[in-house]
């Protein structure tokens, strides 16, 4: 039988911090953390030598002074005398306005050319491939800039739709009668709310969540007892009838207001103004192309043979798309295509080159120019897209982990 | 068992294989299956060919009847008429400017263009290393010191200083690697810092000595400027990404904190932040007497922000590669930088490189976001001087493809090269 002896109990020596590799690691951080410690000190001491001899300090204080700017777009009521504070939270709304609008359209622009990417028609599919190539290889500031000059340029200007003097018909009328496309922006219908329309639409979210409950009502009782419960008809009735039913009993409070043409300018509607919708647009389809990369690969990714097998086993092929390769292709995609939402999120950063008042328009724009706080705005502004960003991190590790193949 | 020879038939020779059916083969044939295989496969067809001719019948006459002569585009819509052409003069006549900016001296267009061709020389021997001779990698190692001496200009013992003090710390570090690679590194700073400092002293005593005439960073613009920003800062982010990726790996905690911080926190701002960093910012942070040039700035923040992505990309090669590679550095008796340098590293560059050259062309993209914060590289010559002269003021179209095309010729080859590479790399399976 053989003895272990135990290793040898040396004394600490100061040389081991050099070369004894348990106690090197320390020696390392206790350097690094020194020449962090040293670097940091000498940044912030410049930094207060520099504030110090333009006599500035730091402080939020501007926050609570009035802003003095107009934002050419309040999803919240604002006016030039509200604070900075105010205008800040209406930039970081309409920066979160246009990355989901953007996102949205980005998905559906990127599915589409995506998948018809995959098509055997041989024109679609090498038409597919030239947007993708020539949106990915052209930086997405050029495709703002020239959809933003398209706009201003091509669409007709407003006086075109201005009744004449004589009363004959005006050269330009609305889209059937509830749109109009100018060069200051297209003009939509708006939703307009009196007393009780929001539980209206709280009715209409309910109705929704309704559907997700039935869907999975649905599932259980396949699973328990193999019979298929309707599920498109009984869902349109769920998502129609409540809403109806409560929007009559109010009396009607949810309303649509047309934009129409006033002496010189359009009254009533919602303007869309051309720096909103080529920001959105420009987003929307260079961000598309790299999803529609993503969903091409998640496709590709799953393997023909689970097509077979499932077509061996006798399901119907709209079937196989939904039950076999669209959940598998998903677990591929989606990762990839949260990330692109990120990219959204970020890029939508450059409104300011197109004057779209998002936040970096008026907390790192106007707000900062006009109060001379670069540090304090630049800071908040990081603060801002960071949380985003964590929070986008965050969602997409919960997916990741709540869609790994489970390996028993 | 007797056998009939009379009525038997055999055939000598085989049958030459018949053509298949017309039809079946051909140009008929691939219509058929690829584009008018069943009915909603025809309609895709029409639009398909419709969206097309709606294209060319847009793009054709604007690119036939174009003009390129004219001074002015009062003087270009006259000479159009209303044909529908393109109003190209505006390249023939600015072209200069989109490509160097309004402010780099004319006569010296040939050294910014010179650097350019020369770039042809110096990247092949870093981008196609199987098929060139390993001693034109002296070409890339050189360029950018002949390149800054072109485009900056100012006397040539700068850019010698700079190659000198970089030859002898690498003499230094390979004397003094048997001392441990920290030890060699820190001689290797050591020296270059020592021979930088001599030949700054004799360029600040000599500025004339074979001197081009020095153009000052501001004069900079045009695509020229994207160039600029885009080679140097993914050059620059290379180095510090590996560092970045290793620091993430590493198990000293202090270590791991600092980069994940770094990387987390630039990956999650939009690089404008970080332009405004450069702009307003980062001067608060330098000695106060210090002047530190907008270009230099910007080129700090985006080397800053690339590093972290390259980073990352490095990251996923470190950790594709099996861990049996680790063990078997350390079963050599290697120590962590003579495992990273000769066993690790390798390997995981080269499963990065697709994801690096990615990395390089959206960060070539990016370039452009320094128009916002009033530098005038391509975007900004373009927007501003020359769309805001009374000479050009609408000419948006022209202008505007000119600038797609340009980057759409370097983006498209790069990523391009970057699917070749993929395939070469991948010597696992055919």
């Amino acid at each position: 039988m053989t003895t272990l002896s135990d290793p040898p109990k040396s004394d600490f020596r100061i040389g081991m911090l050099l070369s004894d590799t348990r106690y090197r690691s320390y020696t390392f951080q206790f350097i690094a953390l020194l020449a962090i410690i040293l670097s940091v000190s000498y940044l912030v001491s410049n930094l207060l030598a520099n504030l110090d001899r333009l006599g500035q300090d730091l402080s939020y204080e501007f926050l609570g002074a009035p802003a003095g700017y107009d934002i050419n777009q309040q999803p919240i009521p604002y006016n030039s005398q509200d604070t900075h504070l105010r205008a800040t939270v209406v930039g970081a709304m309409n920066t979160l306005i246009v990355a989901f609008l953007a996102c949205l359209t980005a998905t559906v622009f990127g599915v589409i050319a995506g998948v018809l990417r995959l098509s055997n028609n041989w024109i679609i599919s090498k038409l597919m491939s030239v947007y993708v190539e020539i949106f990915r290889n052209i930086p997405v500031l050029i495709w703002l800039i020239i959809i933003f000059t398209v706009t201003a340029n091509v669409f007709a200007p407003i006086a075109e739709f201005r009744i004449p003097r004589d009363g004959s018909e005006p050269a330009r009328t609305l889209i059937f009668g509830v749109m109009a496309f100018t060069n200051q922006g297209v003009f939509v219908p708006r939703l307009t709310f009196e007393a009780g329309g929001t539980i209206v639409v709280w009715t209409f979210i309910a109705s929704i969540i309704g559907i997700f409950a039935y869907k999975s009502y649905v599932k259980k009782h396949l699973f328990a007892t193999g019979t298929e419960l309707p599920f498109w008809l009984p869902a349109l009735a769920i998502l129609v009838i409540p809403t109806l039913l409560m929007f009559l009993i109010l009396g009607r409070p949810v309303g649509v207001q047309l934009p129409e043409m006033g002496r010189f300018r359009f009254e009533g509607g919602l303007q869309l103004r051309t720096s909103f919708i080529a920001l959105w647009f420009a987003l929307s389809i260079y961000t598309g192309a790299f999803i529609a990369e993503n969903v091409r690969a998640g496709i590709l990714a799953i393997s023909k043979g689970q097509t077979e097998a499932a077509a061996a086993l006798g399901i119907r092929p709209g079937r196989i798309m939904s039950l076999v390769v669209l959940p598998q292709a998903l677990r591929v995609i989606i990762p990839p295509l949260i990330s692109q939402y990120l990219n959204i999120t970020k890029n939508s950063s450059l409104a300011i080159a197109v004057g779209y008042m998002d936040l970096t328009g008026t907390l790192g724009g106007i707000t900062l120019n006009q109060t001379g706080r670069a540090i304090e705005c630049v800071l908040l502004l990081m603060l801002f897209y960071l949380t985003i960003s964590l929070l986008i991190s965050l969602f997409m590790n919960w997916y990741n982990n709540s869609v790994k193949l489970k390996e028993r | 068992m007797a056998q009939d020879h009379s009525s038997a038939f055999v055939r000598t020779q085989e049958i030459p294989p018949a053509p298949p059916p017309p039809g079946e083969t051909g140009a008929v044939h691939w219509i058929k299956t690829n584009l008018i295989s069943s009915v909603p496969n025809a309609i895709a067809t029409a639009v398909g060919i419709y969206v097309i001719y709606w294209l060319l019948s847009g793009l054709v006459p604007w690119i036939v009847n174009g003009t390129w002569v004219t001074n002015n585009i009062r003087e270009c819509r006259e000479v159009l008429a209303g044909s529908g052409g393109g109003c190209f003069s505006v390249l023939t006549e600015r072209y200069a400017q989109m490509l160097f900016g309004f402010e780099y001296p004319s006569e010296f267009y040939w050294r910014p263009s010179l650097a350019f061709a020369l770039l042809f020389f110096a990247v092949p021997p870093a981008l196609f290393p199987m098929y060139l001779p390993r001693g034109m990698l002296i070409a890339t190692g050189l360029y950018p010191f002949v390149a800054f001496w072109l485009i900056w200009g100012g006397t040539i013992l700068t850019p010698i200083g700079a190659l000198a003090g970089v030859l002898v710390g690498y003499y230094a570090f390979t004397k003094l690697d048997k001392y441990g690679f920290a030890a060699a590194l820190g001689g290797g700073i050591v020296g270059a810092w020592v021979v930088w400092q001599a030949f700054g002293m004799i360029a600040g005593g000599m500025p004339g000595f074979l001197a081009l005439e020095a153009v000052l960073s501001r004069n900079m613009g045009g695509f020229m400027l994207n160039m600029i920003l885009g080679v140097v800062c993914v050059s620059l982010s290379i180095p510090l990404g590996i560092v970045l990726a290793l620091g993430r790996q590493s198990s000293m905690p202090l270590i791991k904190i600092v980069c994940v911080v770094f990387i987390e926190f630039v990956r999650g701002v939009p690089l404008i932040t970080l332009l405004f960093v450069a702009n307003v910012v980062l001067a608060y942070f330098f000695p106060p007497d210090s002047n530190i040039d907008l270009i230099l700035r910007v080129i700090i923040m985006i080397t800053m922000f690339s590093a972290a992505y390259i980073a990352e990309v490095i990251r996923g090669g470190l950790a594709a590669l099996p861990t049996g590679q680790y063990e078997a550095a350390d079963s050599l008796g290697l120590n962590y930088a003579q495992a990273m340098r000769l066993i690790i590293l390798p390997q995981a560059l080269k499963i990065s490189i697709p994801g690096i050259v990615n990395v390089a062309v959206g960060l070539f993209k990016d370039t452009t976001l320094v128009s916002v914060i009033s530098m005038f590289d391509l975007v900004g010559m373009i927007r501003g001087p020359i769309l805001s002269s009374t000479d050009w003021a609408g000419v948006y179209w022209e202008t505007w493809a000119f600038a797609c095309i340009l980057f759409f010729v370097v983006c498209f080859g790069i990523s391009k090269y970057s699917q070749w590479l993929e395939g070469q790399l991948r010597t696992d399976r055919h």
